[in-house]
């Protein structure tokens, strides 16, 4: 009886270290000797999936380049927040006052542009939208600063400080403004909102694009070079090379995306007789290239990459999310960390808000309403936990993507929108439901 | 046995510490001294305030009251960056380390090494990381996890690289081997031998009167907030220490009768 036992647990261990031994050949072993972040590749496959379910639902009509191009430009405001968000929630705080920021700041820019400015330096002078860009970044960091003392050095808690914002700056909107719209905004701050005059057209895109890709290898072979001189155990070729084909691909293939949105025909026709330019036969096509706003939003996400991973701050910012005794007893001023989050997620908003009121032509009442769910939403579906000391700036930007995808889709398709936000609804209670419990058999 | 430090001062003296939370005196008028190249073993009941007087000097919780000079200087101990420039650094009982991150980034928080470009150096971190583990536990090799997912003793070897890799003159041990098993304790004993003899003088907080009497040089026991006595580890006995421990009372002031109580 004994020996049966034994031999049938000895069989046991063997399975179990045949399942072990097995692992790296499957598809996630794979991906983990690559370092590639499993839950990045997941939300890429989930918006393909996405994707894929509205070119079948609308007969491939949602593919075509004007709707790819609407929905890059409608998630910009979202995700360019939601980078900062990140940090906040990495820090065990939340920031509920962004939209009402946004929504400000905006309004700020905008009442600088129409009734303030023209008197300083006169309307359509060449720095106005500098002046109301810097203007509004500024309100936005001060904005922010103000709640991060409140939250960091007198220790109220971000949820009721940042609740207080949401009210009163949204009322404060509403006193400026006089409860109506203003508008219009400078013509050279309206490209920041995208639309055909709004992007940088075709030869420009395919430059930024070449420079990007070039950017990527760079950076590979940086990477690769820092772990040889330490000797440390490097990523095989074929991963190396495959991530970095995948990603120049995605870089070329989008600007090759935006290429093909080409200037609407009334729009065109009006630009060639403004500029002398014959109408050929078939009509004038022009590129439109990437959007400003896209590209405003790629160098916010680098820019925040680099200081979540490669600052000090951005260390810290994790370091007490994990445990903000241990940040304490290792000497880093948690307080003044904390104050830099909101200050940095203020500048975000204001980023923001200025993106919206250049796409809406003015500043709108209800401008921003209702972000603060979308941004988070869009943390905690591309992996930002609320227990602090996880997630990712680019987790951030796709989980905006991932939304706002679903959300265009949804429009497209002349769903309604109570209908939108059950989606959405569903949609973030079963991304993090997923997500908790593949961490649950993971640490298993 | 011990050395002095370089200008024939004291390494560390503690005067006079008092420290209270909302009434109650969690240490009351502690003096305790340390030399270089001593161990002085600091023994208690839990809640006599052993760790609480430890981590006024350690920065982490400020003294109401009390000196504290190091090498003969008075200095001030408000907070960790106080204690750090002064060469003291701590092993706190629960390790204090950030569990999202990763080894060298634990070792280096707060004093991370940069690049020309004033960014992160991973690598240089990494790098210096596995030199101080190699000295550590030379099986230790998960240094790009969080660690949150290494086992005890590897995390307490986090804790300890990040105490030695800055060149301490002073190490505060709180309870160093409560979570390990036989083989890290003997592990971190030779560690703290090797430590002694390079001239770091070190604070020992432990349980386990055995430890204490392995490696302390001198002991000092707490009883009830108040230091009852500091005594020569050659002069005294193991049952006399634990006497103090569970009486208060210096060897000389116990009775016969505290002894036959304490038999039961």
């Amino acid at each position: 009886m004994t020996e049966v036992a034994d031999v049938k647990a000895e069989m046991g261990d063997e399975t179990a270290a045949g399942a072990a031994a097995a692992g790296p050949r499957s598809v996630g072993g794979l991906l983990r000797k690559a370092e590639i972040d499993l839950r990045l590749v997941g939300m890429v496959l989930a918006l393909i999936a996405i994707l894929i379910g509205f070119t079948i639902a609308t007969n491939g009509r949602i593919l075509q380049p004007v709707n790819l191009v609407n929905l890059s430009v409608q998630m910009v405001s979202i995700a360019v927040i939601a980078t900062g968000m990140t940090m906040v929630i990495a820090s065990r705080n939340i920031d509920l006052s962004v939209g009402s920021i946004a929504g400000l700041v905006a309004l700020v820019s905008v009442v600088m542009m129409v009734r303030v400015l023209p008197g300083v330096i006169g309307l359509g002078h060449p720095l106005m939208w500098v002046s109301a860009l810097l203007i509004g970044l500024a309100v936005g960091a001060l904005l922010g600063s103000m709640q991060g003392y409140l939250i960091a050095y007198i220790g109220i808690p971000s949820f009721v400080v940042t609740l207080g914002g949401l009210l009163a700056f949204r009322g404060l909107t509403w006193v400026i403004s006089r409860g109506s719209t203003v508008a219009p905004v400078d013509a050279t701050f309206r490209l920041l909102g995208g639309g055909p005059r709004g992007s940088v057209g075709a030869t420009a895109s395919w430059i930024l694009g070449i420079l990007a890709s070039a950017a990527i290898i760079a950076l590979l072979l940086n990477n690769r070079r820092q772990r040889r001189r330490f000797g440390f155990p490097l990523r095989p070729v074929w991963a190396e090379v495959t991530i970095g084909t995948l990603a120049v691909g995605a870089v070329l293939g989008i600007v090759w995306v935006f290429n093909k949105y080409f200037w609407p025909e009334a729009l065109a026709r009006r630009y060639a007789e403004e500029n002398g330019i014959p109408i050929p036969e078939g009509g004038l096509h022009i590129a439109a290239g990437i959007p400003w706003p896209v590209i405003v939003l790629v160098g916010v996400t680098i820019a925040m990459t680099f200081i979540a991973t490669r600052t000090r701050f951005g260390r810290y910012v994790f370091a007490y999310g994990g445990n903000p005794e241990a940040a304490e007893l290792s000497g880093i001023k948690t307080k003044w960390t904390i104050m830099k989050t909101f200050m940095l997620i203020g500048i975000l908003c204001a980023i923001s808000g200025s993106i919206a009121a250049a796409r809406l032509d003015g500043a709108t009442l209800d401008l921003g309403i209702g972000y603060e769910l979308y941004v988070i939403a869009a943390c905690v579906i591309g992996g930002t936990s609320f227990s602090g000391g996880v997630g990712t700036i680019p987790g951030a930007v796709l989980g905006a993507l991932v939304l706002s995808s679903l959300s265009y889709g949804l429009n497209f398709m002349g769903v309604e929108s109570p209908i939108q936000d059950i989606v959405a609804g569903i949609v973030l209670v079963v991304a993090v439901g997923f997500d908790t419990y593949s961490r649950r058999r993971q640490a298993r | 046995m011990t050395q002095e430090s370089p200008n024939g001062a004291t390494l560390v003296e503690m005067r006079n510490i008092n420290v209270s939370f909302g009434g109650v005196h969690a240490v009351d008028d502690a003096t305790i001294d340390l030399h270089a190249g001593e161990v002085v073993g600091l023994v208690g009941g839990n809640g006599a305030g052993k760790s609480t007087l430890m981590r006024t000097l350690s920065g982490a919780h400020p003294a109401d009251s009390g000196e504290i000079f190091v090498n003969g200087e008075q200095v001030t101990i408000l907070t960790p960056r106080d204690a750090k420039p002064l060469g003291i650094e701590t092993i706190y009982q629960t390790l204090a380390l950030s569990e999202n991150i990763d080894a060298p980034a634990n070792v280096f928080l707060g004093r991370e090494l940069l690049t020309k470009w004033r960014t992160l150096d991973d690598s240089a971190m990494e790098d210096a990381t596995r030199k101080v583990m190699k000295r550590l536990n030379p099986n230790f090799k998960n240094f790009n996890q969080p660690v949150q997912s290494l086992s005890g003793g590897q995390r307490q070897a986090v804790a300890i690289a990040r105490a030695i890799h800055f060149d301490a003159k002073v190490l505060i041990m709180d309870e160093p081997t409560a979570a390990l098993g036989p083989a890290e304790t003997a592990q971190v004993r030779d560690l703290i031998r090797q430590l002694k003899s390079e001239g770091i003088g070190i604070f020992l907080i432990s349980h386990d009167i055995h430890d204490v009497f392995d490696l302390a040089d001198r002991i000092s026991v707490m009883y009830h907030a108040k230091i009852v006595d500091t005594v020569d580890k050659a002069s005294v006995t193991i049952d006399e220490v634990l006497a103090m421990i569970i009486l208060g009372k210096k060897p000389e002031e116990v009775t016969q009768k505290d002894l036959a109580e304490l038999r039961g």
